[in-house]
This record gives structure tokens, sequence and C-alpha cells, in this order.
């Protein structure tokens, strides 16, 4: 009998214990899933918690509701991974495995930025990356009376990239409903050159920042957070005064990578990026947030990394070569307020265009243009999430590489 | 896009990076400093070499990477490349505009 073992039972973990319990002979495989938290949360849904627009419980589950019948799920404290060994060391027993999958994903790291954790933590400056976080961001804007609003993002890359500037669209919309927008002043502050992680991004939809008179500071790298004037500082000593500041603190991966020497300057792990095999051990496979490939962290692309990352790990197993086939796809709809939606599909080499997705001409969703439909796709996405993708069914018409029917390739980045 | 720098011309992306690392000197490097407003010195010249051979190794460039770099901190990185210091240098260097668009 062989092990298989995977870290993690979040978006990823989950996906590959489903996938794999199908493919794997069980004569031959025994299948360990391995995370420490008993809540499964829908992540994507913390953008609309501090908005009231979705309750807590819209966001969270039991994780072993999503555990295949046949894998041994196990829940403790992962404390160090011994590669060279092909040995896991838990809380109080250590597991042996042929095969690992790391889906340790990753989470935020506030302490990274001096001042961050300050006097004004939770009580001015808030994260909506954590469930405790949208919570206490949700409750502070419930009784909030206005004044400089600053949304910041840290430092790339962070999970769903696109995920800050939705907040500053849907900040917009929510203080329009409250009849308070004359007295909330947006600033949307990047340490990247444009609004949008992609420059084809920027130059359609810059028009959307004018729309919502969100104020925009580009090319902002963080030094501190000052608690006494309530400002953030960067290197250049730029200062930008806030009354309430909505910050993405840096990202990293797991700490355990980190005990177990395993990751880069963040904590992710060096991963082929069209494999997904680590680059260091070959029976070591790396999927989600926990790996350092140049895709963006979101579940649509764990989704994608899913269906490769099984065919290889089958074709591992039988001593074949790996398929060099995940292009780096993900697929993200951008909420941008007033119930309206983007959608953008990209991959490594290709930055979003225009065009119809997921039928050439028919749509019915549109690519890269605002849209309701587009609104409802995303709120239909978390039933799919939970009935389907965290299940390891195939969301229908829609592949793991990005197709390119149906694109238009009409635009092309600014300078 | 051609870019004419002291009599060679040079095959630049639409905002100015060299396409081809190779054609880079030193010379080529001081006119395109100047035309971003710097004159380099030694500290300059050593920031670009480490750039060059971070680019070199494939090691994706960062703010994190410069505090990490051991031959510079933010502060002084920002002090000579004024602006957005990593585009400038990078460009200065003659390697690709850094990417963390994703």
């Amino acid at each position: 009998m062989k092990n298989l073992l995977i870290l993690g039972a979040g978006t990823s973990g989950t996906m590959m214990a489903n996938h794999l319990i199908k493919k794997l002979p069980k004569k031959d495989w025994k299948i360990t899933i391995v995370d420490q938290y008993k809540t499964h949360y829908y992540q994507p849904g913390f953008l609309f918690l501090p908005f009231d627009t979705y309750t807590e419980d819209q966001v969270k589950k039991k994780g072993n509701k999503f555990i295949p019948k046949g894998v041994n799920y196990i829940q403790k404290k992962i404390d160090q991974i011994f590669p060279e060994e092909s040995k896991v060391k838990l809380e109080d027993e250590t597991l042996d495995y042929d095969i690992l999958i790391v889906a340790t994903g990753s989470k935020i790291a506030p302490d990274e930025t001096e001042g961050l954790l300050g006097p004004l933590w939770k009580k001015d400056i808030f994260d909506f990356y954590t469930f405790e976080g949208a919570l206490a961001l949700r409750n502070k804007l419930r009784e909030w009376e206005g004044g400089k609003l600053v949304v910041h993002l840290t430092e790339m890359p962070i999970k769903c990239p696109v995920a800050p500037l939705e907040f500053a669209f849907l900040a917009d919309s929510y203080f329009r409903k409250k009849g308070m927008r004359e007295k909330v002043d947006i600033t949307y502050v990047t340490p990247l050159s444009g609004a949008f992680t992609k420059p084809t991004c920027t130059t359609a939809l810059n028009y959307l920042l004018e729309e919502k008179k969100i104020n925009i500071e580009i090319d902002f790298a963080i030094e501190r957070v000052d608690n006494d004037t309530k400002e953030i500082v960067d290197y250049a000593d730029k200062k930008i005064p806030f009354d309430l500041l909505v910050t993405i603190p840096t990202n990293m991966g797991d700490e355990v990578i980190e005990r177990s020497g395993m990751g880069d300057d963040l904590n992710f792990i060096p991963t082929h990026k069209h494999t997904l095999q680590s680059k260091d051990h070959e029976n070591i496979f790396v999927i989600g947030d926990a790996t350092n490939v140049p895709a963006s962290k979101a579940g649509s692309v764990a989704h994608f990394q899913a269906e490769t990352l099984t065919d290889n790990i089958i074709l591992y197993t039988k001593g074949y070569k790996l398929k060099e086939e995940f292009d780096g796809h993900a697929n993200c709809f951008i909420e941008t307020g007033n119930n309206k939606a983007l959608l953008i599909d990209f991959n490594y080499d290709q930055e979003p265009v225009h065009g119809t997705f997921p039928f050439a001409k028919i749509g019915p969703l549109k690519l890269l243009k605002e849209s309701v439909f587009n609104h409802w796709g995303k709120l239909a996405f978390r039933w799919i999430y939970w009935n389907m993708l965290l299940k390891g069914i195939a969301i229908p018409f829609v592949s793991r590489n990005m197709s390119f029917k149906g694109k238009i390739f009409d635009i092309k980045a600014d300078k | 896009m051609d870019l004419n720098i002291a009599g060679i011309i040079l095959d630049v992306t639409e905002d100015g990076y060299l396409t081809d690392v190779s054609q880079w000197n030193k010379e080529i490097a001081v006119e395109i400093a100047k035309v971003e407003n710097i004159e380099l010195t030694d500290r300059h010249w050593e920031v670009l070499a480490w750039l060059q051979e971070q680019v070199k190794n494939e090691v994706a460039l960062s703010i994190r990477g410069i505090k990490k770099s051991g031959i510079i901190d933010i502060k002084e990185f920002y002090a000579l490349f004024p602006g957005g210091p990593l585009k400038v240098s990078t460009k200065i260097a003659g390697v690709p505009k850094p990417k963390s668009c994703i």
C-alpha cells in the first residue's frame, strides 16, 4: 500500500482529494489529507461581508462535508515536512508518504509592515482577507460617519489580485446607497503602475475610477504606518492621510514551509509552472496559493491547476513523463458596484481582452465589459463553489487551458 | 521601437526598455540615466550590476528583494533612483521591466 498525503484542506487540497479518490486505485493507494482547521471558508465571500451583502453563514461550512469518503481526514497541526526522508511530522505523530501534495495556501502577514499592528489595528485599520477582519470591518462600516477612506495594497503577489479594487468599487456603491457618498473621500493606493494588476485592464477600465470618483495613488511602496498622524508613509516619504484604512497586508505562504526550509522569501515553494511538480523534490507537488508560479493566487486558477495536477499524479505513479500543460489560466469576475461586474480570462502569456465567454459570439458573459449578467455570474459562483468546484466536478464549457475562441485581440497595454 | 543613443540604434519596448540586453553598455546607461535626470555615481553602478546579476539568475525583482539584497536599503534605493526606483533602475540597467502584475 502506498501513501498519498495532501497538506491543507482548503480549496486546492479539497479538490485534489475529490479528484484523486476517483482516479487512484484503492487497492494500491491510501489518501490522507491534513488540516488543523474545522471550518472551510468561501474566501471570495469575504469581499461581500463588510458591505452586509453576505451573512457569516453564507461563507463558511464544516470542512469535513467536502472530504470524500475513503479519504483519511486528520485534523491536526502540521509541524514540519522532511522532504529528504519523505515524512511529515504532525503535532503528535509522523506520517510517511510516497507522494506529497502541498496545498497549504497563503495568508496575510501584517507584521511585515511597521506600525500596521499598532494601536489603530482593528480600530481604524482593517483587513478583509480574514473572516475576523471582514467581520470587524463590517461592524466599523455600519457605524462609520465618513471621512478619508484609503484602500491600500502592500505588495504583490496577493491572493485574488483584483479584490482590493473591487472593494473600492463596492465601497462607492455602499456609501451611495446609504446616502453619504459625499461625506466619503475614497483613495486607492497601489505599489503598481496602474490600478489594475494587468496593464490591458488598466487601459480598458480606468474610466471606472473616474466614474466612481476614486482617487488613485500609484507606485506607492509602503514603509510604515504612522499611528499618531494617521498616515501611510512610503520609502520616498510620501504621506497619505486616512480616517479609515483598509489594507491588504503582505501575503505569505504558511510558516510550515519556512520551518521545513522549502520556500522562497515569502514562503512560496519553487514549483515548475507547467507541471506543478516542486523544483527540488520529484515526489512533491504543489498547488494553489502555496506555489511560486507567476499565476494569480485565486480559486479559479487552483481549479484549473487541479485538473492538470490530477493527470500528472496519475502519470507519475505509472512512471510516465509529466504533461507540461498548465498555462496559468485564470478566470475572474470583478465586481464594479451597482450590481454589475466584469469578467476577465487570461493566462501566463495572454493579457485579458474583450470578447464573449464561454461561447464565441453568444456569451452570455462579456469579457472586460461591465454587465449585470457578469454580476449574476459572480453571485452564482458561490453555489458553484460549494456544489461543484470543491467536489472536483468540471465546470461545463470552461476548459483548463485558456481558449482563444470568442476573444477579440483589440487592445494593447498602455505604456 | 527604435531609440537612437550615442549614434547607436537600439531596439526598445514602448516604454523604453531594451529588448536585447546584449546591446547594453555603460555609455548607453549614462544616456538613459540622463533622460531620467540621474547622474550615475559608483553607488549607482553597484546597484545596476546587482540588478543585472539577479536577472541573469532569473530572480524576480521586487522592492522586497532590494531590502534583502545586502548591498542597498530601500531608502537609499529611492534616493538614487527617484520616482519609481525599480522601474527607473531596470531601464538604466538594460534589463526587462519587472513584472509584479499577476
